[in-house]
């Protein structure tokens, strides 16, 4: 599975256990607007991390914070893991 | 000469002096300062709670904020809820705050029998003169206790105050800002600050969108902005961030990472960074605006005003700003014989300069909040196939710390679509009987946990 399904599909099961209502999930959604709160962040980073083996949001020396979701695939899809 | 009178939060505001436009401002509605000093929202009826406990139980921060500064001074303790307080929690804090009257909204739970309703209304002018003789309140905030019910730390006002320096003269009023809810101490210092400056603070509405709160910010100036870095990692990774451009910007509440430091400097380069150690137990213990984590290692005998030293890795604090005891809990010490409090906040030191490690005995921080893992490992074991569980922390880039659990099955080696169903059920289990942040994000099944040789779980 591609790193960009593994994630979406993470997202949906997160969204469906913490019973939130997801936007329409496309590269320009903004996080902010995407119906997850920070903690659904959290459990999600995690959750990739165990899924794929890499936190790019700790591996990287450089600091960025992903503003859309198109911007947090490719956080993910750019890290050597 | 007469002792000093108690300065109360209504003198605080007549000494402030501010001008007519500073407000406190919430979605929608304001109370100006003038109007917060004299003003009700208990109709007219704060004479009838003076010298009782009283719990404070209001959804607003304004009307929360307006029934602090109309009830400090009147009554013996205040016990203030945080706006998640539970029931459960509510009845521990009302048993031993000794509480005989509560302060709440109108469509508020009963609290039993004994314990008299006062129920806020929208600020009010009162013609009710101040008593001739105000008392010194006892302000009784919650901190997470080990079972479930809060332990209540007790402070006063003048040791609230401590850490707040009088504004420089001649400089522009600043317009304060809170992502920090004021019912719980960082908060709190905020809201002070405010009051005893005069100056206009823009608090949160509950269920308000992110970029309306924002966008709130922005109309009224803000200048001095104020959250847990979870707060503003949440702002940094919204489109909303540069809707404020603050020349100060305040984290505290949690461990504060590099990332978070320099993604703040990027994004409001014309801003003074400063993260703030506090606890509600040690009062405001000092702040770091280097723009690095951690703090100078000269900080360990070398502040003024507050000192520290690190005992066993734990960081201790003395100071007049900490609190001074758990209230209803006479057994359980707050400060040791030789006046210092120990945190329980782990710090290593490396080079010139200490960083924080964690919590002592597992208490784990997630968003600001604590989770207690016992608490969360006993609801892990109810379930019908799990025979034990171990319930840490993992450092998580977005909210500081969260949940993982390694559980043992009772059932050897189940197939691997029968482990990812458990792993789901288990999962829904625990965010059926916790609260959101409790439960865990991750579950790992294990074949077996370490014990120490006494026979308890091996945390570390």
């Amino acid at each position: 599975m591609s790193v960009r399904l593994t994630i979406l599909k993470a997202i949906e099961q997160i969204a469906g256990e913490q019973n939130k209502r997801l936007a329409p999930l496309g590269d320009e959604l903004a996080l902010a607007e995407s119906g997850l709160d920070s903690l659904c962040f959290a459990i999600l980073v995690a959750r990739l991390e165990d899924e794929l083996g890499v936190d790019p949001f700790s591996a990287s020396e450089e600091v960025y914070f992903p503003v859309t979701l198109g911007d947090f695939v490719r956080l993910y899809e750019h890290v050597p893991a | 000469m007469s002792p000093p009178e108690p300065a109360t939060l209504r003198r605080l505001l007549d000494a402030a002096q501010a001008p007519p436009d500073a407000v406190f401002a919430e979605a929608g509605v304001a109370a100006r300062h003038s109007d917060a000093a004299t003003g009700t929202v208990l109709a007219g009826r704060a004479r009838e709670l003076a010298g009782r406990s009283i719990l404070m139980r209001v959804k607003s921060q304004l009307t929360s904020a307006l029934a602090l500064i109309e009830l400090d001074g009147v009554v013996s303790r205040l016990t203030i809820c945080p706006p998640d307080f539970t029931a459960e929690r509510i009845g521990s804090a009302i048993v031993q705050a000794q509480v005989d009257a509560v302060v709440c909204d109108a469509d508020e739970m009963e609290f039993g029998a004994g314990v008299e309703r006062f129920e806020v209304a929208p600020l009010a002018v009162s013609d009710a003169a101040e008593d001739a003789a105000p008392v010194v309140t006892e302000w009784a905030l919650p901190t997470s206790g080990t079972t479930g019910a809060p332990k209540l730390v007790a402070h006063r006002l003048s040791g609230l105050l401590g850490a707040i320096r009088p504004q420089e003269p001649g400089a522009p009023a600043p317009v304060w800002a809170t992502f920090y809810d004021i019912r719980r101490y960082g908060g709190l210092q905020v809201f002070l600050r405010a009051a005893s400056g005069g100056a206009t603070l823009v608090l949160s509405t509950e269920g308000e969108p992110l970029v309306e709160h924002v966008e709130r910010m922005r109309a009224a100036g803000a200048t001095h902005v104020v959250g847990t870095p979870s707060h503003w990692r949440r702002l940094l990774m919204s489109p909303h961030a540069n809707r404020i451009a603050p020349e100060y910007v305040r984290l505290s509440g949690e461990i504060v990472d590099r990332a978070v430091l320099e993604a703040l400097k990027t994004t409001y380069p014309a801003a003074r960074i400063v993260h703030a150690y506090a606890t509600t137990e040690a009062g405001v213990g000092f702040e770091v605006a280097d723009g690095a984590e951690g703090f100078p290692a000269s900080f360990v005998g070398g502040l003024a005003d507050v000192e520290l030293r690190v005992v066993d890795g734990s960081l201790h604090v003395r100071s007049a700003r900490a609190a001074s005891r758990y209230v209803g809990q006479g057994d359980i010490r707050l400060v040791g014989d030789d006046g210092f409090v120990d945190t329980d906040d782990m710090v290593e030191r490396r080079g010139e300069r200490y960083v924080f490690k964690g919590r002592r005995a597992g208490v784990i921080n997630v968003g600001g909040l604590k989770v207690h893992p016992e608490e969360v490992e006993q609801v892990i074991a109810l379930h019908e196939h799990v025979r034990m569980a171990l319930v840490k922390a993992r450092r998580s880039p977005i909210v500081g710390d969260i949940i993982v659990a390694d559980v043992v099955l009772k059932d050897a080696a189940p197939t691997p679509s029968e482990r990812a169903a458990l792993r789901d059920d288990i999962l829904a289990h625990c965010r059926a009987r916790l609260e959101r942040h409790q439960a865990p994000a991750v579950v790992n099944f294990v074949q077996s946990l370490d014990m120490h040789a006494g026979g308890k779980l091996a945390r570390r």
